[in-house]
């Protein structure tokens, strides 16, 4: 137990001290994860409003396929991603491995059917609630699907949520393409991993805390947005 | 009245100006090698790499991995430099033209670790003997299991010592020295590790070396400069000069007096 203890006044102290190993880590992450989640959220929402309104052979499939791929293990992501930007894979010559932005790419694969799916379960289920109506008043599928969007603008918000936690908790993918380098590719999960390793726990304990702090953060400013919203 | 939404969309514009930001950084002048745990782990890059990057103004970015999948990555061209500790690998890689030229570095030990109580009764014993009680006695022994440098080391030691590790007792854990050894302080088993790994290992518990010394158990780490006729991005003048920074005085002067604990972790010999 008096691990825990450790880990606690490791993480307090680490936060207060601002020990800029640590903010630069912390930094390196946010970067890396919020970049991911625009991309993703820029690619998968748009894929998810096409997939309620448009009706095509196969879409059933093509929905079957996104809701498998949200739980894509990070580790065999990671590996894809690797043997597409080692210098001996197909994208090598751009030299993109163990860099941040080989890290975005990984996470934004990783997040975009999160996003895309679960933007196509919103706007679905309220496409059924608003079908007739659209009907009735003859709105087409475009202005609908910006109706639809509107209305489900909090679910939306979670979906974004969800791709966050999801990006910034995982390390399997990561570790493999940004390979961990000190100051350039260590974010949290890579550190607390490597910390583990060493035997260190209270240090990799503490920053898994500052982690779920930096997560539960993001998660009280979109409830109290809706808070807000809900008192205007 | 939707204000909220946009508040979030703007937060998420803002912070990808933030990431584009920080891409610029990645114009300087780097080299990438690959190297191994123990001498990312010990601390002795972080000592090591910004006198050399003072001395020539080159940032030396390591990836630590094993031994076995960092001589894969200089092979796919995916570094400039190949840092690590199998001998017979490393000449295997020059051979088949991956590499320039092998230099010799330093080296360091491979101790046992195990148990304060030693069930085995090892404690003193050479490694063969050793290792033939571990057996016997069916205690734990914790192994990497990972094609690395440490665990070739290891296969080579159960071999000389004509035992054919297996079974119940025989944990293979597939993951690094220090997740290796947090497996066997859990369990109370036994393990092989390199001495820089288990100095700066933090979850020792009651832990202590029971094999050490055995002239077998040495440990000599080795540099290449990955041949640019296989890969013609490789870094040649950059990965050249840290090559020759390791084996220069200067260098090896900086690696004698690296102490991890109190003690030195690492003895250059780049001499021979």
């Amino acid at each position: 137990m008096s691990q825990f203890g450790d880990a606690a006044g490791t993480a307090v102290g680490l936060v207060l001290e601002a020990d800029p190993t640590l903010v630069e880590i912390v930094l390196l992450s946010l970067r890396v994860s919020l970049s991911a989640v625009v991309i993703a959220a820029c690619i998968g929402m748009p894929l998810g409003a096409w997939l309620t309104v448009s009706r095509f052979p196969g879409r059933r499939l093509v929905i079957s396929v996104l809701n498998s791929l949200m739980g894509m293990p990070p580790v065999v992501l990671g590996l894809m991603v690797y043997l597409l930007l080692s210098r001996a894979g197909p994208l090598g010559e751009y030299g993109l491995l163990f860099t941040p932005t080989a890290m975005i790419v990984a996470q934004t694969l990783l997040v975009l059917p999160i996003i895309a799916a679960l933007t196509r379960q919103t706007l679905s289920d309220l496409h059924r609630e608003y079908d007739e109506q659209f009907r009735s008043f003859r709105i087409g599928p475009f202005a609908g699907t910006l109706i639809l969007i509107r209305e489900g603008r909090y679910s939306l918000a979670t979906a974004l949520l969800a791709g966050f936690g999801r990006a910034s908790a995982e390390v399997g993918a990561v570790m493999i393409v940004g390979g961990n380098i000190n100051h350039v590719t260590r974010v949290m999960t890579t550190t607390i991993a490597m910390e583990t390793s060493k035997g260190d726990f209270s240090l990799a304990l503490g920053l898994g805390i500052v982690l779920l702090a930096i997560v539960l953060v993001v998660n009280l400013l979109v409830s109290m947005l809706q808070w807000r919203e809900k008192l205007a | 009245m939707n204000k909220p939404i946009h508040r979030i969309t703007r937060a998420m514009l803002a912070a990808t100006l933030f990431v584009s930001a920080g891409a610029i950084h990645a114009e300087e002048r780097f080299i990438t090698v690959a190297s191994t745990t123990s001498t990312e782990n010990s601390g002795l890059f972080d000592t090591l790499l910004p006198q050399f990057q003072e001395a020539s103004g080159i940032e030396v970015r390591v990836v630590a991995v094993g031994t076995g999948k960092a001589i894969k990555m200089a092979e796919s061209g995916d570094a400039d430099v190949l840092f690590v500790h199998h001998k017979p690998s490393e000449e295997k890689f020059v051979a088949d033209g991956f590499g320039v030229e092998r230099f010799d570095v330093m080296y360091n030990d491979f101790i046992i670790v195990g148990p304060g109580a030693d069930p085995a009764g090892v404690r003193g014993a050479g490694v063969n003997e050793a290792l033939q009680k571990i057996a016997e006695n069916g205690s734990v022994f914790a192994s990497r299991g990972d094609d690395s440098g440490t665990h070739k080391k290891e296969r080579s030691l159960w071999s000389a010592a004509g035992v054919e590790p297996g079974g119940e007792w025989y944990r293979e854990t597939g993951s690094g020295m220090g997740a290796t050894l947090n497996v066997a302080s859990g369990v109370g088993g036994y393990a092989l590790t390199d001495r820089a790994t288990w100095l700066k290992f933090a979850n020792k518990g009651d832990m202590a070396i029971v094999v050490e010394g055995d002239p077998v158990l040495f440990n000599q780490y080795g540099v290449i400069l990955v041949n640019p006729a296989k890969h013609a991005h490789v870094k040649v003048d950059d990965g050249q000069a840290f090559v020759d920074w390791l084996v220069s005085d200067a260098g090896q002067q900086a690696i004698d007096a690296y102490r991890l604990e109190g003690q030195q972790a690492f003895f250059a010999n780049a001499g021979g």
